[in-house]
């Protein structure tokens, strides 16, 4: 059997906060939420894909973290990048409820993408395949 | 105003290729304004070119930076490029009406004949 990807994780700086961001405001479902010392093993998965690709909140305490995440956001770079149907849908409702854009979206060849701030110290990329 | 550092911003094509996307849409991050120049105009170049790029722009006054919560936008400045038009390509396109007169007065002024 091949390598699969199971797990793909994101640095943020409060579980917690991470946790209501990416399951209550993007609608992500959460997988697994097990109790690791003072932290979580949190997983989310898309909507509707209980078996499918796990989004790991991770928190961001290695010293390298911060400076790194910071310089990213600074330069409007993305930690990664999410699939919408509709990239001016999400961007309208994303926005409705208060989350902040650092890019519009933006038609740009094959995809229109947009760029959001999750409040945990990343950006994020929605991108729309046309 | 140093035209001749405004001359030296501009004699770059990706950088006028720069402003020409800041035009498009104004207050781009880095990393917006490098997928446009890649994905629109096929142009292999680096982040770390493009930042070089952004700065000779802003130290010629052709744009300016502005934080808004923790990421660096990019906006276009026109004032240098109407100064430029005004100070020194206007007067040698466009000779203004006054010279055209005087020119003209000069003319008449000769002695006939000489």
């Amino acid at each position: 059997m091949p390598i699969k990807i199971v797990v793909t994780s994101l640095l943020v700086d409060d579980q917690e906060k991470a946790l209501r961001f990416y399951r209550d405001m993007l609608g992500f479902e959460l997988k697994h939420d097990i109790p690791m010392g003072h932290h979580r093993w949190l997983t989310l998965t898309s909507p509707g894909e209980p078996e499918g690709v796990e989004l790991l909140l991770e928190p961001d305490e290695h010293p390298a973290a911060k400076p790194w995440k910071s310089a990213l956001v600074a330069d409007g770079i993305p930690a990664t990048s999410f699939g919408v149907e509709d990239v001016h849908a999400e961007h309208k409702r994303l926005a409705g409820l208060g989350v902040a854009f650092t890019q519009p979206p933006v038609h740009l060849g094959p995809v229109t993408t947009a760029v959001f701030d999750d409040t945990c110290g990343n950006l994020i990329q929605i991108a729309q395949r046309h | 105003m140093d035209l001749d550092r405004l001359f030296r911003a501009l004699a770059d094509p990706t950088r006028r290729r720069m402003l020409d996307e800041l035009a498009e849409r104004d207050g781009q991050t880095l990393f917006e304004l490098h997928v446009r120049l890649i994905s629109w105009h096929g142009a292999s170049l680096s982040r770390q070119a493009l930042s070089k790029h952004l700065q000779v722009l802003e130290e010629a006054g052709l744009l300016r930076t502005e934080w808004r919560w923790r990421s660096k936008h990019h906006f276009l400045e026109r004032s240098p490029l109407r100064q430029m038009w005004d100070v020194w390509m206007r007067p040698l396109a466009e000779p203004a009406e006054k010279e055209k007169v005087d020119a003209d007065q000069d003319r008449r002024d000769e002695p006939a004949g000489r």
